[in-house]
């Protein structure tokens, strides 16, 4: 079932509207999600921004994704290491799929995601775009 | 005092030549581009909207400006393409950059000058002190019926301004004035897709007249002459307006070649004027006086006189300038086109 309450989108706008993750204060590792605990055993986390800046590790073109992304179909999904160290999946955008690739230097853009609806909420977030 | 202590702009990617509509809407090309003096327009992306062009282009202002982003005391956007009819976008903005919860937000709509209006309105405010920083956006997703003359130059952009002290500023805001009227040239009634306009009308009483008279205001108010600016911009609908204005005040080609965006990327509604003035930002030097009058049809313009500070040269480098976002493009078809205008919708 995919989740359309606008409720919902809003309880994620930290990470969603601007890659706000967390940093273990221990070892350092960044998350996107907020961990109840760090592979490092450690229990604190720190809030942190990430600059949007990152490598994509994996990528795909979906065809047939959720009706609501329907009018951007087809569209590139990727796997990105963010230079802070967190890893993201997300949109790539801007680009063709043959444009993409390994270790293919991406950063962060401000876009719409999707509308429920005529007379729904319109729903925005982080996509990346190849870095120019 | 105040003046623009940041500014930034975005230009979607995606463009569509002048052929390319001339070929559907059965129209000579050649004619098109020499009428209007543009040759391609840009065409947002299928995400982005006059929201998402708005916080492009906020994130460059602030790079630009280097402030603690929780002072920004305001925040205004000037569209004719809200992507909401009721909600605005500049809450959208405001939570995007982070500024926190205790600023304040309104949405403007005039035509191609509600941009400009709220740098009237934050420069009032930062100079009467009730806030230190204030966040102008101009952008726009505009619109045209498909067939409609206005298919040709109704583009996609925005630029964005930090307004501030004036120590802090890059370029001091030296004088203002509007002229505004009731003046039907140009219109879009509630609920409709597209916006409608009274022909030939457009030029003579309504363009022409109001970024004359803002301009002889101007000039008169701050006893200057032409010749006092290095750059002058005047609100771009197409490429052949603004320099009817600038050959009636004498305004060389050196001088108005800068600003005149709308040639490579079409009129964007209200980032136009803003847009180059952002793009004169990019280059001018300490001391320049950069004259610029915006235009909204319903109608008024609004004249300002900025004088540029030693500050620009740190700036200019700290964001991507106007010119990167004209060289980035990427062609596309008619049928893409509407797939993509499409996209403002949903
Ligand atoms: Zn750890």
């Amino acid at each position: 079932m995919f989740r359309d309450s606008p409720i919902i989108r809003w309880r994620h706008y930290n990470d969603r509207y601007r890659l706000v993750g967390y940093r273990c204060t221990k070892c350092e590792k960044a998350y996107l999600d907020k961990k109840g605990m760090c592979t490092c055993g450690n229990l604190d986390f720190t809030e942190q921004e990430f600059s949007g800046v990152g490598k994509i590790v994996a990528y795909t073109q979906i065809h047939s994704g959720p009706e609501v992304f329907e009018s951007k179909s087809p569209y590139c999904v990727a796997v990105i290491d963010l230079k802070e160290g967190a890893r993201i999946e997300a949109q790539v955008v801007d680009c063709r799929y043959s444009d993409l690739k390994q270790g293919l230097e991406v950063e962060a853009v401000f876009r719409k995601f999707y509308t429920s609806g005529e007379k729904g909420v319109i729903h925005y977030g982080t996509k990346f775009v190849p870095k120019y | 005092m105040s003046g623009i202590v940041g500014w930034g702009a975005y230009i979607p990617m995606y463009r569509i030549k002048a052929e390319t509509i001339a070929e559907v809407q059965h129209a000579d090309a050649n004619a098109i581009k020499a009428g209007l003096g543009l040759t391609e327009k840009s065409v947002p992306g299928k995400d982005e909207d006059t929201a998402t062009i708005s916080i492009a282009a906020a994130r460059d202002a602030l790079k630009r400006a280097g402030i603690n982003k929780k002072e920004i005391g305001s925040v205004y956007v000037g569209s004719e393409s809200h992507p909401y009819a009721v909600k605005p976008t500049a809450s959208i903005v405001g939570e995007a950059l982070d500024i926190g919860n205790t600023y304040m937000a309104v949405d403007t709509e005039f035509a191609c000058k509600a941009g400009t209006a709220t740098i009237q309105i934050n420069a009032g405010l930062v100079g009467s002190g009730m806030i230190k920083y204030g966040l102008s956006i101009g952008a726009d997703t505009s619109q045209a019926e498909p067939g409609n003359a206005l298919e040709y130059s109704a583009a996609a952009g925005g630029a964005a301004f930090i307004i501030g002290p004036d120590k802090e500023s890059v370029a001091i805001l030296e004088h203002t004035c509007s002229y505004t009227s009731d003046t039907p040239d140009f219109w879009r009634r509630a609920i409709q897709p597209y916006p409608s306009h009274a022909g030939r009308f457009t030029g003579e009483p309504a363009y022409f007249k109001h970024v004359t008279e803002a301009t002889k205001r101007i000039l008169e108010k701050s006893k200057m002459q032409m010749n006092n600016f290095k750059y002058v911009v005047f609100h771009m609908p197409n490429g052949k307006f603004p320099l009817r204005v600038a050959k009636q005040f004498g305004v060389t080609k050196e001088q108005i070649e800068l600003g005149l965006v709308v040639t490579k990327i079409g009129n964007t509604y209200s980032g136009s004027s803003i847009l180059g003035l952002a793009a004169v930002l990019d280059i001018a030097k300490p001391n320049d006086r950069i004259l610029i009058t915006s235009y909204g049809s319903g109608s008024g313009s609004d004249a300002f006189i900025f004088k540029v500070t030693d500050k620009i040269t740190k700036a200019q480098g700290k964001a991507r300038k106007v010119n990167d976002y004209i060289a980035r493009k990427e062609y596309i078809s008619y049928p893409q086109y509407l797939k993509h205008m499409e996209g403002i919708h949903n």
